[in-house]
């Protein structure tokens, strides 16, 4: 498994094509909480695949403000296939040419197989990782582990928040 | 080591007895048809463990590609506030491959229920709530997919092929109670 990017590193920006004529850089998402999540593959041949998993707990997401992206290597043609098939209601970017550099960027790519790991990152509002995580490639990771980051996340703001505030009151 | 966040409780669907060894919860999706194939193999582990065997079923259902997932699920709720949710919930995996509303009225009225208040129901999002609090529960709990089994509280991550959560419960059942096995 590669080592991906650790907590309290900079996530490194980045822009990649989110439909075939639109660009996205991570950079235009700082001042929320963002959730990257590196996959191998559109159009897994199951249920229960992790972005349609994804798709439905986006409104918890949306609670904490947070922003999903799906990232793989597939092509943004692919990508507007498959989030139409699956109905998806959050971006995909096409980490394709160069294949699989941000992936690289991001710790995350597997080269033996030219694809991505299963990698999640949730970034916090200043563009620094907060919560890495990496999971077996056949393993779908679930959600619990980033709703649990943007909860600590939004947690440790609000202690931040008070702290300030009280030395502001000294 | 994924783990069940939210107990059992008598808030659930529960069949067999409180003291079984074995508890097993399914998170399903009644128009998966990976969960139309796990009803069968839940049914041939209840009969394979009997009173060993404890079994529970949550809502999760994956409605942006089941559009029909969420009614189903809605008219199993409606049937459990009339003491008739396992019939329902059996009835739907039974007629997975033809499931639409009129046939979940159709179900409704055959168990005795009225077709009507059925409707008004699903037009009313009455049961919507508690399935969403499966929902976030099965989140919270690691639930990455359907059907996606606890047994005793942790998450099952191998195959769920009748032999497969055979020797899982059997190994569980052998870490409580070495004697039995």
């Amino acid at each position: 498994m590669a080592r991906i990017l650790a907590p309290g590193t900079q996530a490194p920006d980045f822009t990649l094509n989110v439909t075939p004529d639109q660009k996205l850089s991570l950079h235009e998402l700082q001042g929320k909480p963002i959730i990257l999540a590196f996959y191998p593959a559109d159009w897994s041949p199951v249920c229960g695949d992790q972005m349609a998993l994804y798709n439905e707990i986006l409104p918890e997401f949306q609670k904490y403000e947070a922003e999903l992206l799906g990232i793989s290597v597939d092509g943004a043609w692919c990508h507007a296939a498959f989030a139409k098939d699956r109905h998806l209601h959050f971006p995909l970017l096409a980490d394709f040419e160069p294949k699989g550099a941000v992936a690289k960027k991001y710790g995350a790519y597997r080269k033996e197989d030219g694809f991505a790991e299963r990698a999640l990152f949730v970034i916090d509002r200043n563009g620094k990782i907060f919560w890495s995580y990496c999971s077996p490639v056949a393993v779908n990771p679930g959600a619990d582990g980033i709703l649990q980051a943007l909860e600590d996340l939004t947690l440790q703001r609000n202690n931040n928040e008070r702290v300030e505030s009280s030395s502001f009151v000294k | 080591m994924s783990v069940l966040k939210v107990p059992v409780s008598s808030n659930d669907h529960i069949q067999g007895d409180e003291h079984a060894l074995v508890t097993l919860v399914e998170y399903g999706d009644y128009e998966c048809p990976h969960c139309g194939r796990a009803y069968h193999i839940v049914k041939a582990l209840q009969k394979h463990y009997g009173p060993q065997l404890r079994f529970v079923f949550r809502n999760f259902p994956l409605t942006q590609i089941h559009p029909l997932a969420e009614p189903a699920a809605e008219a199993a709720e409606f049937a459990g506030t009339h003491k008739r949710f396992w019939e329902m919930h059996d009835g739907i995996y039974e007629n997975q491959d033809r499931l639409s509303v009129r046939i979940l009225s159709e179900m409704a009225e055959r168990l005795g229920l009225t077709a009507e208040r059925l409707r008004d129901a699903l037009a009313d999002h009455e049961f919507e709530p508690r399935i969403r609090k499966d929902f976030q529960g099965g989140v919270r709990s690691g639930v990455n997919g359907t059907p996606t089994f606890f047994i005793n509280d942790v998450r099952h991550d191998g195959l769920y092929e009748f032999k497969d959560l055979v020797s899982a419960i059997d190994a569980r059942m052998l870490q409580l109670k070495p004697d039995v096995a």
